[in-house]
C-alpha cells in the first residue's frame, strides 16, 4: 500500500501511522456531553467512501486526509491538515 | 565558558565492501530554519546573500559548501556553517549536535540504500540535488543525493551505531550476490 503525501509524493505504508477517523478534527465547541459522546464514541462504517487521519511518521511529519473507498480500496485524495480550511 | 571538548557521534573506520564505500563525515553546523509567518521574501533575501534559496519539497540547494535541505513543511536545515543574517525572520534552532553524518559513495551505494529506503533512488527519479526524509529500516533520517554515486544519510545521533551497523549488514549481503 502506498499513500501519495501531498509534500513527499509517493510513499511506502511503513513510512505512515494510522491515527483514526477524520472526524477527531471536528472536536464538540462546548461542554454538551452528547456532543462529546459522539465525539469520542460513535462512528460510522461506510461500505464506501471514508475519510481517516495519517500521520507521515518516518517523512515530513504531517498530519493527512486519506480519503479512501472501502469496497474498492482505492485512495482518492490525500490532504494536509494544516492547509484545510477554517472548520 | 568552560572548554569543552567535542566527540563526534561515531568513531569508526571507513568500510569499503564491494563497490561501495561507507564513513562517518562531520556536516558543520546544522541549524533548523523555520521562517516566521509573513517573513517568507524577507528569508528569501537573505539567503539570496548566502547564494542559497528556500528549496522545494524533497530537494536541497547548495552554495559555497553551505547547504540548505527540506526536511519539512515551512522548514529546512542549513547544514555547514552557523546561519548568518536570519535572525528575526525565522525560528532558528541549534540541531548541531543531534545527528549524525553518513557518507555512502560508489557505484554499489545506490543499491544498497535500495535494500534499505523504501524510495525509488535511480538516478533518473533522484538525481543530486534531491533530499528525502525518509526511513532507514525504522529509523528516521534525512537521505541526500549529493552526487551521481554518493549519498549522504543523516539520523539522529543516538542511533548512529544502529545506522551503521545495518548499512553494513546491507553492503555485506550486497556484495555476497555474484
Amino acid at each position: 500500500m502506498r499513500i501519495t503525501c501531498p509534500l513527499c509524493g509517493p510513499r511506502d505504508r511503513r513510512e505512515f501511522y494510522y491515527y483514526g477517523a477524520e472526524a477527531y478534527l471536528h472536536r464538540p465547541a462546548g461542554d454538551d456531553a452528547v456532543a462529546w459522546d459522539a465525539y469520542l464514541h460513535l462512528r460510522n462504517n461506510p461500505a464506501g467512501e471514508t475519510r481517516d487521519l495519517w500521520y507521515h511518521e518516518a517523512g515530513c511529519a504531517q498530519w493527512l486526509v486519506v480519503t479512501r473507498n472501502t469496497v474498492s480500496h482505492s485512495v482518492s485524495t490525500v490532504e494536509l491538515v494544516a492547509e484545510r480550511g477554517a472548520p | 565558558m568552560p572548554s569543552l571538548i567535542a566527540k563526534a557521534p561515531l568513531t569508526a573506520t571507513p568500510l569499503q565492501i564491494g563497490g561501495a564505500k561507507l564513513s562517518a563525515i562531520d556536516p558543520g553546523p546544522i541549524t533548523s530554519v523555520a521562517p516566521f509567518r509573513g517573513k517568507e521574501a524577507a528569508v528569501a533575501v537573505a539567503l539570496e546573500r548566502l547564494g542559497l534559496s528556500f528549496p522545494a519539497p524533497g530537494q536541497y540547494v547548495e552554495s559555497n559548501g553551505l547547504r540548505l535541505v527540506w526536511t519539512g513543511r515551512d522548514q529546512a536545515f542549513l547544514i555547514g556553517a552557523a546561519p548568518e543574517g536570519l535572525e528575526g525572520l525565522a525560528a532558528l534552532t541549534d540541531q548541531s549536535d543531534g545527528w549524525a553524518a553518513l557518507l555512502l559513495e560508489g557505484p554499489a551505494a545506490e543499491a544498497v540504500l535500495a535494500r534499505l529506503y523504501p524510495l525509488d533512488l535511480r538516478a533518473s527519479v533522484f538525481p543530486p540535488g534531491h533530499a528525502s526524509r525518509s526511513a532507514l529500516n525504522h529509523m528516521l533520517s534525512i537521505l541526500l543525493r549529493t552526487g551521481a554515486d554518493s549519498f549522504q544519510i543523516m539520523v539522529f545521533r543516538s542511533m548512529a551505531q544502529t545506522a551503521w551497523h545495518e548499512l553494513h549488514a546491507a553492503m555485506t549481503g550486497l556484495a555476497a550476490r555474484p
